[in-house]
Parts: structure tokens; C-alpha cells; sequence
């Protein structure tokens, strides 16, 4: 494989993240989608690196996953919160605040 | 043998430069939050408010000083030089950021002041954000009198990531910055006292949308990276203006990214979490959000699309005005529909971001100047906006409807001509720094050829000033409803706050010529490249 078609995986896979996050219900759901995407950014980041010769992009990829990794800590936490206070994670059941 | 391994990678490894000195300020904003949360390791709880007080508002006096100091020193924009670039190319120090950051840290002070309102027994934050509303723990703990005091060091966390995202000279360094704002931001939004399921949902939203459009920022990296090799915003430029090979990765790269930073400001089409979680949020930290984030969002946006994309304006452009023109029409006329003041305020926020984006696409020294101008005042009065909005209040918390406010100026005069005179200055009318503002962005847009532009700008003014002064008149000429709500007398620190935001209104109002002149001497080289 060359490195191009990692950075078209990268895309599809990033598509399928956010379609994800479009249309699922259940919030631990979608925030499973939103790290696909992160993930399909490390994909393209290590492919353009070997593209490219350089190795920042590898570098950056480790950025990557500890901000995604702090962002798990924080993102948890809110969603046991609401988990504990509504006895639900779906996000359509989240509906006080409108329009 | 040591010595040996050592010498090799001592000959391998260049040690970096660091420039501590004029990184200071956001050394001096990261290191008092760290110190907050040791304080909150180490200090009994009843001494930890006193604490966190003196090093939260002590960092960031200290951190304006060295920003100004910074400023002052003479060699860093010797031979009309823009300023430096430092941390081995990841943060850039010039004239526009160190009037956004000096701009960040003075209403992070004011904001602070209103975090640390509670003067009437309650502090605006929940006593424990892990117990379940409506639960006994819940009700223990607000028997107890306790309070979360980790909001001082989330706040400062936030505040320092503030201030390095539009100083970031390179996108890794923007994005690591734009989780450092975000993240303490989250949390921050859950935290309310009131009205608990309102404030997790908001913070629920805020962090689901949010981590989806930094995604969308970072797979736009990932694209820049491809184009051009590198993250530095310089390099991308270099590359755009020299390689024209791959073009659909830099197109792709700058949608990407605008996405990103555009969710950041609440521009339309992206701004429908805005509404919720400035109405969810507590009330202090909807003020923070409101002033210092969108300061720090408008600083990253300029000097991504000035530096890196500088010599592509008649790419963006015409993606940039249509934004700027829904934001305005669509900020404006859904706010005449809102019934909540703090949604009402959210929507107003959504129209002034579309006002300052007009100056953004002049993509010229007067653009920013007119930018940096606007986002100084209209935080200032934002953010005494919000704290008269913590005083109205009814037995359930705050009175945020707008019934509610139905003849306020009857019975609280002073409180409802200050939001009168608030509402005002939002609208745009003279004597009042809105008016200042709104007349330097639209003469910047306009002599960057922007005609249309400042004329739908001028129309949706006019939609706005129509919900301002409908506020206006419920509070005046409309009769107080029997089961209204009572306004508190304020603490020493709201009433400082709602002080500053009134003394800046009326002082940017009347003579607006010494903070104009400021910037339009900070913008004068534009961003060091």
C-alpha cells in the first residue's frame, strides 16, 4: 500500500466518525465516534509524515492521544453525571434547553 | 561510560530555547493555577476560597503587569520589526497578541470577581457536582455550606489556554491550547448550583459539539501537514504561495480549520450550541465564556487566516462573507424571538461576532485594529451585562425570564437604567463604546471593500436595536408583575463588576481615541510571521 491510500482510509474513516456522531442517540456512542475521527486524524498525520519524510507528523500523532486521552477523563465525567441524574445517555432525552 | 552516552546525545540533541521572559505572562497564569490546585490538595476547606482569591486574582494582575512589560521592551519591535516568534517557533509574541492577551487577562479579572460572588451565603457554584440533583447528598452538602472551590484553578487553566491560543505560532500549538481552554470550560458549565439537569445538559452539549468540531480543526492540520510538510503557520504560508501541486488538500485544510475556530466564535452555521450553554452555564462563567473565549477565538481566527492563509484572501473571502452575513441576520432576528434574557444575550453575543467578522474579511491593518477595538469594549460591557442578570433573582435562583423583568425600573431603578444603558451599547447608539466599535469595524470593512457587507451590518443593527430597546421598554413602561422577582443588593464584587463594565461603556463611549489609538498601534506591523 502506498501512503496515499492511508490518507484515504484516513478520510473514510473520519467520514464514518462524524456521520456516527450525526446520527446516533446514545451520547457514549457518539463519543465513541468523535475518537474514530481523532483516530483517522493520527492515520493521516503518520501517513503524510512517511509522505513527507519527516517526522512530525508521528510526533504530533502522540499530541493527539493525550489531549484525546484528557479529553476522556473530562468527557466521562460529564456523562456520568447526566447518566446518574437522568438515568439515561440519550442525547434526545437531553431536552430542556430549546430553541 | 555515562559521560561517553551523554556526550553522543548532547551532540544529537540541540536543548531548546526557551525566551521565559516574554512567555512570563502565561507562565505567571499556568503556574497560579497550579498552585490553586495544590491549594486544593493542602489547605483546610473553610480557608481555601481566601486562598484560591488572593493567587487567582494576584496571577493575573501580575500577568498583566509582565504583558505590559513585555510590550514596553524596546528591542523586541526594534527596526519595525512585528514582534518575535519564540519556543523555537511555537509561539509568536507581537503587537496584536499582547493586546488580546492584555485584553484576556482584564476581563478574566472581572469575571473572577463575579466567580467569586457570594455575598448572600451562596456561592454560584454547586456544593458537589458528583451528587445527584435532588438527592441527600446533594441536600447535605448544601447544609453544610460547602461549595466547589476547583472552579478558581479550572478558570485559570482556562485563561492561560486562552491567552497561548492566539499567540500559537504553529496549528499543533493552537490545538493543544484550543483543549486547554475547552476542557476546563466543560466542566465549568456543569457546575451550577441551580437548576442542576439545565447546567449538566448544557455542559453535555458543550463538550459533545465541542470535541466534534476539534476533531474538524485537527483533521484540517492533518490536511495543512500534507500540503505542506510542516504545522508552522509561516511554512503553510511559504508553501501556498510557491507549491501548486495538491490544492485540494490546502482547500481542504482551510475549511477544515475555519470550521474548527468559527465554532469557537458561535458564528452561524455553527453557533447552535451557543444559546444552550450560555442559558445552562452559571451565570459567572456564561460572562467568562462570553468576553474572554471569544476574544481569544477572534485572536486564533485572525492569525490563522492573516499569517498562514494571508496570501489566499480571494479564496476565503467569499466563504467569509457569506458567514459574516448569516451570523449578523441570524444572531439578530432569533434573538427578537427569545424569552430568556441569558438566551437573549447569547443571540446578541452570535450578531456581534458577525459584526466583528465584517472587519476580519477587510483581511488589512484597519481590519484588525477595528477587531481588536471591538472585542476590548464589547467584552467589557458583556460582561456587565451578565452580572446584573446574577441580581435579579426569585426564590428558584435567577429570574432569567423576561417576564419577570416587567417593570424592573419601577421598582430597582439604578439596576435597570445600568442594563438599559447595557443594552444600549450592544445596539450601537452614541456616547457608548458599542457605538465606537461598531463605527471602527464597519469603516475598516468598508474601505477593505466591503460595502455590502456593512450595509447588511448596519441592517441588522437596526433588527437588533429593536430587541434591545423592547427590553427597554418592559422594564420601564410596563407594569411589575405581583409575584416578581427581588434585586438583591450587590456584594462588593458584582458591584465591581457591573462598575467596570458601566465606567467602560460610558468612558470607551465618550472618548474612545486613547484605546483606538492602542490598537491601532498594536495591529500597525500586523502578526509576526
Amino acid at each position: 500500500m502506498i501512503p496515499g491510500d492511508y490518507v484515504a482510509l484516513a478520510v473514510i474513516l473520519f467520514v464514518i466518525g462524524a456521520v456516527g456522531v450525526l446520527i446516533r442517540r446514545n451520547a457514549m456512542v457518539i463519543f465513541m465516534c468523535i475518537e474514530l475521527m481523532l483516530n483517522a486524524v493520527n492515520l493521516a498525520f503518520v501517513a503524510f509524515a512517511r509522505l513527507h519524510g519527516t517526522i512530525d507528523g508521528q510526533v504530533i500523532a502522540f499530541f493527539v492521544m493525550v489531549v484525546a486521552a484528557a479529553e476522556v477523563v473530562v468527557g466521562l465525567a460529564i456523562l456520568m453525571a447526566i447518566f446518574r441524574s437522568r438515568r439515561s445517555a440519550s442525547v434526545d432525552d437531553a431536552n430542556l434547553l430549546k430553541y | 561510560m555515562t559521560s561517553l552516552s551523554g556526550a553522543l546525545a548532547a551532540a544529537t540533541i540541540t536543548p531548546p530555547h526557551i525566551e521565559y521572559g516574554q512567555l512570563s505572562p502565561l507562565l505567571v497564569v499556568f503556574g497560579a493555577a497550579v498552585a490553586g490546585v495544590l491549594v486544593e490538595a493542602f489547605v483546610p476547606r473553610e480557608r481555601r476560597r481566601a486562598f484560591h482569591l488572593v493567587i487567582a486574582l494576584g496571577g493575573l494582575v501580575a500577568a498583566f503587569a509582565l504583558i505590559i512589560s513585555v510590550a514596553a521592551t524596546p528591542s523586541l519591535f526594534a527596526h519595525g520589526s512585528p514582534g518575535h516568534v519564540v519556543a523555537m517557533g511555537a509561539v509568536g509574541v507581537d503587537g496584536p497578541t499582547l493586546f488580546i492577551q492584555g485584553t484576556i487577562v482584564v476581563l478574566a479579572f472581572v469575571s473572577v470577581l463575579l466567580i467569586a460572588e457570594s455575598s448572600h451565603g451562596v456561592s454560584p457554584f454547586a456544593a458537589q457536582a458528583a451528587a445527584v440533583p435532588g438527592s441527600a447528598e446533594e441536600r447535605e452538602g448544601l447544609l453544610r455550606g460547602i461549595s466547589h472551590t476547583e472552579v478558581y484553578p479550572l478558570t485559570l487553566f482556562a485563561v492561560g489556554g486562552m491567552m497561548l491560543f492566539p499567540a500559537a505560532n504553529d496549528l499543533l500549538t493552537m490545538f493543544v491550547a484550543l483543549e486547554v481552554l475547552s476542557l476546563p470550560l466543560y466542566l465549568l458549565c456543569g457546575l451550577a448550583r441551580r437548576r442542576r439537569l439545565i447546567s449538566q445538559e448544557a455542559a453535555m452539549k458543550y463538550f459533545l459539539l465541542g470535541a466534534f468540531s476539534s476533531a474538524f480543526f485537527l483533521f484540517g492540520v492533518a490536511m495543512l501537514y500534507g500540503y505542506s510538510g510542516s504545522v508552522s503557520l509561516s511554512a503553510i504560508a511559504a508553501a501556498a504561495a510557491t507549491n501548486v501541486s495538491s490544492a485540494t488538500l490546502l482547500y481542504a485544510g482551510i475549511a477544515l480549520v475555519g470550521i474548527g475556530l468559527l465554532f469557537k466564535i458561535g458564528a452561524v452555521p455553527f453557533q447552535s450550541w451557543k444559546p444552550d450553554v450560555y442559558q445552562g452555564a452559571p451565570t459567572a462563567v456564561t460572562a467568562l465564556m462570553a468576553s474572554c473565549t471569544v476574544v481569544s477565538a477572534f485572536g486564533g481566527l485572525l492569525r490563522v487566516f492573516y499569517v498562514a492563509f494571508g496570501q489566499l484572501t480571494w479564496d476565503w473571502r467569499p466563504a467569509m462573507w457569506g458567514v459574516a452575513i448569516l451570523t449578523m441576520l441570524a444572531g439578530a432576528i432569533i434573538a427578537i424571538t427569545q424569552t430568556d434574557v441569558k438566551r437573549m444575550l447569547a443571540y446578541s453575543s452570535i450578531a456581534h461576532g458577525g459584526f466583528v467578522l465584517t472587519a476580519v474579511v477587510a483581511a488589512t491593518a484597519a481590519g484588525l485594529s477595528a477587531s481588536l477595538f471591538y472585542l476590548a469594549v464589547y467584552g467589557l460591557t458583556t460582561i456587565g451585562a451578565f452580572a446584573v442578570v446574577t441580581l435579579v433573582r426569585d426564590p428558584a435562583g435567577e429570574a432569567n425570564h423576561l417576564s419577570k423583568w416587567a417593570g424592573l425600573g419601577k421598582r430597582s431603578p439604578w439596576l435597570a437604567g445600568v442594563f438599559a444603558f447595557f443594552l444600549l451599547a450592544f445596539a450601537g447608539i452614541p456616547l457608548t463604546s458599542g457605538f465606537a466599535g461598531k463605527f471602527a469595524v464597519f469603516q475598516a470593512a468598508a474601505a477593505g471593500g466591503a460595502l455590502p457587507l456593512v450595509i447588511i451590518g448596519v441592517l441588522a443593527s437596526a433588527v437588533a436595536a429593536f430587541f434591545y430597546v423592547r427590553v427597554i421598554v418592559l422594564m420601564f413602561f410596563s407594569d411589575p408583575a405581583p409575584d416578581g422577582p427581588t434585586v438583591v443588593t450587590p456584594g462588593l464584587f458584582t458591584g465591581a463588576a457591573v462598575a467596570v463594565g458601566a465606567a467602560a461603556t460610558l468612558v470607551f463611549g465618550i472618548a474612545p481615541e486613547p484605546l483606538l489609538a492602542l490598537a491601532s498601534h498594536a495591529a500597525a506591523h500586523l502578526f509576526v510571521r
